[in-house]
C-alpha cells in the first residue's frame, strides 16, 4: 500500500520518531491502538538516530542545504470543513545549529586497494584534505564552508537502509552510486596527494578515505547516552521484552580527567579494591560514603541540617579528601558544584544502584549505537500493527473551531487521516505555537581518534570520561569512547562523543577540552611530537543541538489533544524521555498498562476472528486488503534474518549496502 | 477492546505445559527402563552409551547411569584404538559440557569429567582449564569447578607462580571468595616458603635440647611464608578490609596471614606424690591416652595411664599414672623418675625403650616421629615433689598469633586500630585488634581487651557467649601468667564476668582456687585436673552442678554461697573426694529441701562442717 492510500482512521497518529514518540507508538500499539506512525525523514529516530560515517555525511549536507524538509507537498484545503481549522506544522527542522567539521588526516598512497573505477566523487574530498594539509594553525578556529564535508548528488538518499526491498529504481542507483562514490573518493583522493609522505609510525595512520571506504563499520549517534542499569530506559525494554531486538555492551570503565591526566574512576568494589591510588583509609572513606548514598533516605539526620548547602560542601564536610570528592562530585553523581545537597544524593543513588547489574560500571551501551533503541520500539509497534512512513509528514492539523480539539491530520499526500489524539516531536512545531518558549541546548562533538583515552591490556573498552569544568563557569564535559567492538566505528579507531549542556557554540564549548584531550596528528613534513600519549583526532564535527525538555507543555498553544515530545536533553541517562512517554501514554489510553511484556507467539490464539491488524500480525496468511497492517512476525523474522546477515557481514568484512542497517520495522507505506 | 492480540488462557498454557511434560516424562522412563534391562543383561553397546547421554543431558546427577557409562568406556577401550579412544573420549568431554549448562554444580557430572580427563591418551589441559575459566567467570564461588580445577592443575603441572596470578585475578575482580583466598594460603608457602630460623623465634625446650630440635622445625613450620611476601599480603588483605570491612573472607585470610602456631610439644608440668603413689604429667597438648604408655624410668614400668575418668575423648592432658604399691614409698631412698613421652605413629619402636639411655637411642631411630623429653624428678624424704618446665610463660597463650616480628605486629595493630576508628562498630576489626593486643603484650593490654570485648558484645549480640568465653579465656591466661611470675599456688580470679573455666591443666600445682562473684553455671569435668586442690572457693556464681570435684585427693573446703545447686543429685560427686570436710552451701535453693541435712550427712560422710 503507498502512502498516498492510507487508511483514513486511526487512533493516534505520531510524528517523529524520537525515542519518547517511538515507546509510545509501541505502547499503545500494544493495547491495541491503531497507530500511524511517520517521519518526514528518510531514517529513524530523528536526533536520537546513528548513521553511518557516509550516512553523517549525507545528514551534514543536508543541514548546509538549510534543513529543506524533501518531502513534496500536496494542497490539502479541499480536505477543511466549515466548522473546521487548521493549524500548520513546521516543514523546517532548525533543531541543529553550528555544524562544524574539521578533517585531520590525510591519504595514504599506498593505499591500492582503493583503486577501482568509479563514478566522480561527489563528497568533494579535496575540502577535508586541504585542511589538514593547508593551514595547520587554524585548523581548530577556521570552520569555514568548504571544510565542510561534501556536496554531491547522493542527497536524494542517506546510506542507512530504512526500506531496502521497496525502494524505487531512483533510490536503489542512488545507494549503487554512493558505493561508487566512496571508491572514487579513495582514488581521487590518493591521486591527489601522491607525494605526502609515508607515515614513520609502526600503527599505520587511517587515512580519511579509509574512514569513507569502512564507512558502514561507523555508528554515529547524534546524541550520547548510555542506560543506567536500572535506569527507567532498561527497566522498559526488560518489562516490554523490547530487549530482545537489541544486543548490549557493558561500558567497561569510568574515567575522569584530574590534574592534567585521565585516570580510572574507583567505584565499584572491585575498583576501589584494587585502586593503587587510593590509600587505604580513602578507599574506607569512599566506600562508607558510597554506602551510604546507596539508601541515603534512611539516614536523614546526615545531611538533613544541610539542605542548604551544595553537595560539594556537604563532600568536604564529611572529610573525603580532594581526588575523592572529584570522584564522587564529578564522575559518580556527575552534577556541577553548585548542585543541591538532595540532588547530588539522588544521582549518586542511581549511579551506584544501577553498580553491578551487568557488571562492574553502571552502564550499557547498545551495539550499532543508540540509535537502535527507538527503533526497537518502532518494531514492536509495528509488530502490534502500527504503521509506519518514512519521509512522510504531516502538514497541518484540522482543529474543531468549537472544541479547540484536534480532529484530523492532513498528511504530505493531502489526505485526511482522522485521529483522537496527535503526537508530535518539538522539531515539528511552528514558531507561532512555542512563542514564550525558551530552549535550552547541548553541544556536541562526534571525534574519530587513533587510541583510547587511557591505553591499558584490553584494547576493546567503553570508557565514560568525565571532564570537570575546565575553567569556573565552564561546562563539565562528558565523554563516551566506543570502541569497535560497539560496531559503532571501524576497528582500529575509537568513536568519542563530547557533550555537555551550552554556554556557548559546541566548539567554544568543547574545542577547550578536546585540545587537552587529544592531539592533532601530525602532518606533512611535521615530526611526530614523541611521547605524546595523547590519542590523536583524525575527524572531529561539533555542532549544537536544540534541547527542548525543560519546555512545559503549557507553553505550547496547541489542543489538548496534541502531545508534545521533546528530544533529547544533555544528560546521560534516557529517564525523560521514558517518563515523558509514559505520562503521555496515560493521557492517551488511561488505566491501560504500560508496555506490557508481549506474549510468547505460541500462546498467541490465530484463529480467532478478530479484527483487522490483529490476525494479519500475526503470521497468518495476509489477506491482501489487510495488507497495511504493518509487521508481523513473518516480518519480524525477516529482519532478524538481517540482523544475523549484518552480524555475519561484519566478520566477514564483505560489506552490503542491504543489511548494514537492521532492525527497520518494515515501512509497509514503500511497498507496492 | 478490537485489534487487541488474543491470548490463551492461563489455564490452557497450564494445560498445555502439562501435557508436555507428561509426554517428557514417558519418554525419560521408557529410556531409563530400557537402560536399566540393558545394564542388566551386562551389555556394553553403543546404543547404551546413547541411551545414557539422553537421559544424562536431561538429569545430569544420576550417578547409576554415570557408572554404567563408565563400565562401557571402560569395555570400549579394551577393543578400540588408541585414535579411536581419543576421539571417543572428546566426544564424552563435549557431551559433559552440556551437562555442566544443565546444572553447573552437578556432582556427577564434575567427577565424571575428572575420571574422564584421566582416561584421556592426550589430554588437552588448555581446553580443561579454559572451561574452568568459564565457569568460575560465570560463577567464581563454584566449588566443584574449584575442586576440577586444582586436579586439572595438579596434573597439567602448571606453574605456581601463574596460579597465584590466577587467585590475583579472580580475588580483584571480587574478593568476597574463599576459594580464592584459600588456594592463595595454599601456594604462597609452596611459592615462598619461609626460613625455618626466622620462622622459629620460640626457645628450645630447656630440656634435651639435643634431640627435639630437630624434630620440631619441619612440620611446624611448613605452611610459613617468608617475611617479604608476608608484608605483601597484609597490604592486600588490608585494601580487602578496607574497602569492606564487613567481608569476612578477608578476614579468615589475615587470621591465616597472621599465622597460627603449633605449639612447642612438651610436658610442661610433671608431679608426683609419694602419698597417693600417683605420677601426673602434663602436657602443651592432649595425647592419646589409649595409643601409647608413659615410660617412667629408670624403673622401666611401663604403666599404662589413664585420663581423667569422666572423658571418654582418648585424647587427654594430662596424663594420671597410678603407681604398683610400694614403689615410691621408700621415704629414705631418692627416687629419680623419667617420663617419656613418644607419640607413636609407627609400631616398630616397642624395644627400644629397654636400654639404660632411652633418649638418645629413640632419636637416632626415627627423630622425626618421637618427641621425647625427660624431667629428672627428686623425691627425697618430702611427700610431693614436682618439675615444670619453665616455658609456662608469655609464649605459652601467645599461639593464636604467631607472626615472627613483634613490630610487624604493632603495624598490623596500627592499621586495625585506624580502621577501627572509622569503623568503630566493626566486628571483624574488634576481634582482630584483641587478638593482635594479646599476641603482643596480653598483661599490658588487658584493659583495653575488656573494653573491646564490652564493645563486642554490644556490636554482636549474637555471639555474646562466644566473646564472654573468649574473655573468660583470656582473663585466665592473664592471671595464670601473673601467678606464674609470682610463683604462687594460689589462683584467684573474683568479679571478673568469667562465663566458663578453662586452661585448667595449668593450674595442675595449685592448692588454693577463688573463682567468686563470676557467671559460671558449672564446675566442668577438667576440675578433676587439679590433683593439688585443697580450697575451692565459688561463691556468687549460678552453679548447679558439681561434676569437676571429682576425686580430688586433697580436697579440703569448698564453699559454694549464693548458687543454684537445687538437686542432691548433684552433690553426689562430693563423696569422691575423701578428704573433704567443710561445706558452705548457703543461698543455695537446695539449702531450703527439707531433712537436707540428714541427707547429706548420708552421702558426703566426711563433711564435718556443713553450712546451710
Amino acid at each position: 500500500m503507498a502512502a498516498d492510500n492510507l487508511p483514513t482512521e486511526f487512533d493516534v497518529v505520531i510524528l517523529g520518531t524520537g525515542l519518547s514518540e517511538s515507546v509510545i507508538a509501541a505502547a499503545c500499539s500494544r493495547v491495541g491502538q491503531r497507530v500511524l506512525h511517520v517521519d518526514r525523514r528518510t531514517y529513524y529516530a530523528g536526533n536520537w538516530a546513528s548513521f553511518t560515517f557516509n550516512g553523517l555525511l549525507s545528514w551534514i549536507e543536508e543541514y548546509n542545504q538549510g534543513c529543506q524538509s524533501t518531502v513534496e507537498t500536496v494542497d490539502w484545503r479541499d480536505k477543511v470543513d466549515s466548522g473546521e481549522e487548521i493549524l500548520l506544522l513546521s516543514t523546517v527542522d532548525t533543531s541543529i545549529s553550528n555544524l562544524e567539521v574539521f578533517c585531520y588526516t590525510s591519504e595514504e598512497p599506498e593505499e591500492e586497494e582503493e583503486e577501482k573505477k568509479g563514478a566522480a566523487a561527489p563528497t568533494s574530498p579535496q575540502s577535508p584534505i586541504e585542511v589538514s594539509e593547508g593551514d595547520k594553525g587554524n585548523q581548530a578556529t577556521s570552520p569555514t564552508d568548504d571544510q565542510r564535508c561534501p556536496e554531491g548528488e547522493t542527497t536524494s538518499d542517506t546510506p542507512r537502509e530504512g526500506q531496502p526491498e521497496q525502494q524505487d529504481e531512483a533510490e536503489s542507483s542512488g545507494l549503487a552510486e554512493e558505493q561508487q562514490v566512496q571508491n572514487g573518493d579513495g582514488e581521487e583522493q590518493s591521486k591527489e596527494q601522491p607525494s605526502s609522505p609515508a607515515p614513520m609510525e609502526a600503527k599505520k595512520k587511517i587515512s580519511y578515505a579509509k574512514i569513507i571506504k569502512e564507512g558502514r563499520r561507523f555508528n554515529i549517534d547524534l546524541v550520547s547516552k548510555l542506560m543506567y542499569s536500572r535506569g527507567l530506559l532498561v527497566d522498559l525494554l526488560i518489562k516490554s521484552n523490547v530487549s530482545r531486538y537489541a544486543e548490549f555492551k557493558n561500558v567497561n570503565r569510568i574515567l575522569t580527567y584530574r590534574q592534567g591526566n585521565v585516570e580510572q574512576v574507583p567505584c565499584s568494589r572491585a575498583d576501589v579494591f584494587g585502586s593503587k591510588q587510593l590509600t587505604v583509609v580513602e578507599k574506607r572513606m569512599l566506600m562508607k560514603f558510597l554506602t551510604f548514598c546507596l539508601d541515603y533516605e534512611q539516614y536523614p539526620e546526615e545531611y538533613q541540617d544541610f539542605t542548604e548547602q551544595t553537595f560539594w560542601e556537604f563532600l568536604q564536610s564529611k572529610m573525603l579528601t580532594d581526588n575523592l570528592q572529584h570522584f564522587v562530585l564529578h564522575s559518580i553523581a556527575m552534577v556541577p558544584p553548585e548542585a543541591r545537597i538532595k540532588e547530588g544524593l539522588r544521582s549518586t543513588q542511581h549511579f551506584l544502584r544501577s553498580l553491578g547489574r551487568y557488571g562492574n560500571t553502571p552502564f550499557l551501551f547498545p551495539i550499532y549505537g543508540l540509535g537502535e533503541i527507538p527503533q526497537c520500539f518502532c518494531r514492536m509497534s509495528a509488530v502490534f500493527g502500527g504503521i509506519y512512513c518514512l519521509r512522510h509528514s504531516v502538514q497541518c492539523l484540522v482543529l474543531d473551531k468549537e472544541t479547540g480539539r484536534c480532529k484530523a491530520v492532513i498528511d504530505t499526500c493531502g489526505q485526511r487521516i482522522s485521529c483522537s489524539h496527535f503526537v508530535v516531536e518539538d522539531g515539528y512545531i511552528r514558531v507561532e505555537q512555542r512563542k514564550g518558549v525558551e530552549y535550552r541546548y547541548i553541544s556536541r562533538a562526534v571525534l574519530i581518534t587513533d587510541r583510547s583515552l587511557l591505553q591499558s591490556d584490553l584494547e576493546q573498552q567503553i570508557s565514560l570520561v568525565t571532564v570537570p569544568p575546565l575553567e569556573p563557569g565552564a561546562p563539565a564535559v562528558r565523554v563516551v569512547e566506543l570502541c569497535s567492538s560497539t560496531m559503532t566505528c571501524m576497528p582500529g579507531t575509537y568513536l568519542v562523543h563530547l557533550t555537555c549542556s551550552s554556554l556557548g557554540s559546541a566548539l567554544e564549548d568543547l574545542g577547550p577540552v578536546v585540545s587537552k584531550l587529544f592531539s592533532k596528528p601530525p602532518g606533512a613534513g611535521e615530526e611526530d611530537a614523541g611521547g605524546d600519549e595523547r590519542p590523536a583526532v583524525l575527524w572531529a564535527m561539533y555542532f549544537n543541538m536544540r534541547d527542548s525538555t525543560g519546555v512545559e507543555r503549557s507553553s505550547y498553544e496547541l489542543p489538548s489533544n496534541v502531545h508534545v515530545c521533546s528530544g533529547p536533553d544533555a544528560l546521560l541517562g534516557s529517564d525523560h524521555a521514558i517518563r515523558l512517554a509514559e505520562e503521555v501514554f496515560h493521557q492517551l489510553a488511561p488505566g491501560e498498562d504500560f508496555c506490557p511484556p508481549a506474549p510468547n507467539p505460541e500462546d498467541i490464539i490465530y484463529d480467532g476472528d478478530g479484527g483487522q491488524g490483529e490476525g494479519s500480525g500475526f503470521g497468518k496468511p495476509v489477506p491482501a486488503e489487510e495488507d497495511t497492517a504493518g509487521g508481523g512476525i513473518e516480518e519480524e523474522t525477516a529482519a532478524k534474518d538481517k540482523m544475523e546477515g549484518s552480524k555475519k557481514e561484519e566478520t566477514s568484512g564483505e560489506s552490503s549496502a542491504e543489511v548494514c542497517k537492521v532492525l527497520h520495522p518494515s515501512a509497509p507505506i514503500t511497498e507496492e | 477492546m478490537h485489534g487487541r492480540v488474543k491470548l490463551k488462557s492461563s489455564a490452557q498454557q497450564e494445560e498445555e505445559k502439562r501435557k508436555e511434560r507428561e509426554k517428557k516424562l514417558k519418554v525419560y522412563l521408557s529410556s531409563r527402563d530400557a537402560c536399566f534391562s540393558k545394564r542388566k543383561q551386562g551389555l556394553l553397546d553403543e546404543e547404551a552409551l546413547q541411551l545414557t547421554q539422553q537421559l544424562l543431558s536431561a538429569n545430569p546427577d544420576f550417578a547409576t547411569l554415570w557408572n554404567y557409562r563408565r563400565e562401557i568406556l571402560l569395555y570400549l577401550e579394551t577393543i578400540r584404538s588408541e585414535d579411536e579412544i581419543q576421539r571417543l573420549y572428546e566426544e564424552e568431554l563435549s557431551f559433559l559440557e552440556i551437562c555442566l549448562k544443565v546444572n553447573p554444580k552437578s556432582y556427577g557430572t564434575w567427577h565424571h569429567r575428572g575420571w574422564v580427563s584421566t582416561r584421556l591418551p592426550r589430554p588437552d589441559w588448555a581446553r580443561e582449564l579454559s572451561l574452568c575459566e568459564r565457569c568460575l567467570s560465570l560463577d567464581d564461588r563454584n566449588f566443584h569447578c574449584w575442586d576440577y580445577r586444582r586436579m586439572v592443575v595438579k596434573l597439567s603441572g602448571v606453574p605456581v607462580e601463574q596460579e597465584l596470578q590466577f587467585t590475583d585475578r579472580l580475588i580483584g575482580s571480587n574478593f568476597s571468595n574463599y576459594s580464592s583466598w584459600h588456594y592463595r594460603s595454599t601456594l604462597l608457602p609452596l611459592l615462598h616458603p619461609g626460613s625455618p630460623e626466622a620462622a622459629s623465634p620460640r626457645r628450645e625446650p630447656p630440656t634435651s635440647s639435643t634431640c627435639s630440635s630437630p624434630s620440631a622445625s619441619p612440620q611446624t613450620h611448613s605452611h610459613r611464608v617468608c617475611e617479604e611476601q608476608l608484608l605483601k599480603e597484609y597490604e592486600l588483605v588490608q585494601n580487602a578490609f578496607f574497602t569492606d570491612p564487613n567481608d569476612q573472607s578477608a578476614w579468615f585470610y589475615y587470621r591465616w596471614l597472621l599465622g597460627r602456631a603449633e605449639r612447642e610439644e612438651m610436658i610442661s608440668c610433671v608431679y608426683v606424690s609419694r602419698e597417693g603413689e600417683r605420677v601426673v604429667a602434663a602436657f602443651s597438648r592432649p595425647v592419646n591416652v589409649s595409643l601409647h604408655t608413659l615410660h617412667l624410668s629408670p624403673l622401666v614400668l611401663a604403666v599404662p595411664p589413664h585420663s581423667f575418668q569422666h572423658s571418654c575423648h582418648p585424647l587427654s592432658s594430662p596424663v594420671i599414672c597410678d603407681l604398683p604399691p610400694g614403689t615410691i614409698s621408700d621415704t629414705s631412698n631418692e627416687h629419680n623418675m623419667t617420663v617419656h613421652w613418644t607419640e607413636r605413629r609407627t609400631h616398630r619402636d616397642c624395644a627400644l625403650y629397654t636400654g639404660s639411655d632411652v633418649c638418645v637411642c629413640v632419636c637416632v631411630c626415627i627423630p622425626v616421629l618421637c618427641l621425647q623429653l625427660t624431667l629428672p624428678l627428686s623425691l627425697s624424704g618430702r611427700s610431693e615433689s614436682w618439675c615444670r618446665d619453665s616455658a609456662t610463660d608469655l609464649e605459652l597463650f601467645r599461639s593464636e598469633l604467631s607472626v615472627e616480628k613483634s613490630s610487624v605486629l604493632q603495624s598490623e595493630l596500627q592499621s586495625c586500630t585506624q580502621l577501627l576508628e572509622l569503623e568503630p562498630q566493626n566486628k571483624w576489626c574488634l576481634l582482630t585488634i584483641i587478638l593482635l593486643m594479646r599476641a603482643l603484650d596480653p598483661l599490658g593490654y588487658e584493659k583495653e581487651t575488656l573494653a573491646y570485648f564490652q564493645t563486642l558484645k554490644e556490636v554482636d549480640s549474637m555471639r555474646t557467649s562466644y566473646y564472654s568465653d573468649l574473655c573468660s579465656k583470656f582473663m585466665i591466661e592473664n592471671t595464670i601468667l601473673k601467678m606464674e611470675y609470682a610463683e604462687v599456688r594460689v589462683f584467684s580470679l573474683c568479679d571478673k564476668n568469667l562465663s566458663t573455666v578453662c586452661h585448667l591443666d595449668q593450674l595442675l600445682l595449685v592448692t588454693h582456687i577463688n573463682l567468686s562473684s563470676n557467671r559460671l553455671l558449672s564446675l566442668p569435668p577438667q576440675f578433676a585436673m587439679l590433683q593439688c586442690l585443697e580450697v575451692l572457693q565459688a561463691d556468687d556464681n549460678a552453679i548447679e552442678s558439681l561434676e569437676g570435684l571429682y576425686q580430688l585427693p586433697r580436697l579440703e573446703e569448698v564453699s559454694l554461697k549464693n548458687n543454684n545447686i537445687s538437686q542432691i543429685s548433684h552433690l553426689k560427686v562430693l563423696s569422691t573426694c575423701p578428704r573433704l570436710t567443710r561445706l558452705d552451701l548457703r543461698g543455695n535453693p537446695i539449702a531450703q529441701t527439707a531433712n537436707i541435712q540428714s541427707e547429706l550427712a548420708e552421702l558426703v560422710p566426711s563433711v564435718t562442717d556443713l553450712l546451710l
